[in-house]
């Protein structure tokens, strides 16, 4: 058995407002260690406004196999971009 | 699945040069030359703290020892990345562990030398860290996505331990003869170690061909080693050491220094256990590991009482 503690995975919000990413893992028995030791490693430079750690099992991935049947009926859509659509001559603030 | 076409979307990717992420398929030996490196490369790391943490209570000034601290700590969290890169390859910790124990892991041959004055950590902080660094930054762009974050991450970090250290050697540079010649001792000592960070030559480096296929290693060791001594023997003039290679001259052709013959016999010896701290290092490792297992398992027991996320 592994003597080193369960994995968690660490995302870091940079500022108040951002987005949490993803920033790696570490082990720790319980989410009270995982996000001291999140903090420890990973906010040494004022890298961090907030912590979220979640149990590595408990993360479900897409598998790299299957991008391109997920992604892939994205790309034939550009009407969902802005810059699809006409503009008649003339018109401001749209 | 058709594994054909897995490993033709490896193929494609490194044509690509798009990261190759934990969970592609890719080939055995990729993961396992992974493995090996970035093991190699954590070990370093915390065998690394080692030298450093010698001289934390000798420090000359509460200024000295409080950088001589984040330093060492940094080295530490830098382990702690690169082991959890490695762990995405389906590698535990456990397990990382106990090949470094059993010597089946290597870290970086460096370690192995003495830090016999404070000096040395000035040596140590410029010379092999910016050794270190010029590897990892060719690093940041290696194929495997884990890897190169976590280099992107130890290079925004090491460049304060690089400067720290020429700061230490520039004081002492500046004090007396006394403290000059300590400065020099410790350039003579580390100098031709540091240049052997960067491995054998190119012509007799027996992991490269596959690693260059697969985009894991982007310079040779002999370029690396050409930079890093391009960019130091300026430092060392600026403040007044002698970098000890008499056969150290510019090559106005190549642009760049020619360099004496590096001692390979020694870097053998000392890489097959036989250098002056192997066993020393290594048995400080086993020591600390044994006697940090009951807080391990008083943390997990603690969880299991208490199991709730």
């Amino acid at each position: 058995m592994d003597t080193q503690l369960a994995l968690w995975e660490v995302f870091i919000q940079k500022k108040s407002g951002g987005d949490h990413t993803h920033c790696g893992s570490v082990h720790a028995s319980d989410s009270a260690m995982a996000l001291q030791n999140a903090r420890d490693i990973y906010t040494r430079r004022n890298e961090g406004s907030s912590i979220w750690v979640i149990p590595s099992q408990f993360v479900t991935a897409s598998k790299a196999e299957e991008a391109d049947m997920l992604f892939d009926p994205a790309d034939d859509k550009i009407y969902r971009h802005p810059t699809f659509y006409v503009m008649p001559e003339g018109a401001k603030q749209i | 699945m058709n594994t054909t076409l897995a490993f033709n979307s490896f193929q494609e990717k490194l044509d690509k040069d798009f990261n190759i992420e934990p969970k592609d398929v890719m080939p055995d030996d990729y993961r396992k030359h992974l493995i090996r490196q970035i093991s190699q490369h954590a070990h370093s790391e915390v065998i690394g703290m080692q030298p450093e943490g010698n001289w934390i209570s000798r420090a000359p000034s509460l200024r000295a020892k409080q950088i001589l601290l984040a330093k060492i700590q940094d080295e530490g969290g830098h382990g702690l990345y690169l082991y959890s890169a490695c762990e995405t390859l389906g590698i535990s910790r456990d397990e990382l562990i106990e090949q470094l124990h059993e010597g089946k892991a290597k870290y970086s041959n460096i370690f192995n030398y003495p830090s016999l004055s404070w000096a040395d950590i000035g040596a140590i902080g410029w010379l092999v860290d910016g050794a270190a660094i010029v590897n990892q930054v060719s690093l940041q762009r290696t194929s495997f996505g884990p890897y190169a974050r976590a280099m992107v991450r130890i290079c925004k970090e090491e460049s304060f331990h690089q400067r720290q250290g020429y700061e230490i050697m520039a004081t002492m540079m500046s004090g007396t003869k006394v403290q000059r010649e300590m400065a020099q001792d410790a350039m003579n000592r580390w100098w031709w170690p540091s240049l052997m960070m960067f491995g054998p030559h190119d012509s007799d480096s027996p992991h490269s061909g596959k690693a260059f296929e697969w985009k894991i290693k982007l310079k040779s060791n002999d370029e690396l080693r050409q930079k890093f001594i391009d960019k130091t023997v300026q430092q060392a003039e600026v403040i007044g050491l002698t970098i000890p290679d008499d056969q150290l001259k510019w090559n106005e052709d190549k642009q760049g220094y020619d360099h004496g013959e590096i001692n390979w016999d020694e870097f053998k010896r000392v890489i097959n256990g036989n250098g002056p701290c192997n066993k020393q290092r290594l048995d400080h490792h086993k020591k600390y590991h044994a006697d940090g297992a009951w807080v391990r398992e008083a943390a997990a027991a603690y969880a299991e009482t208490n199991s709730k996320f």
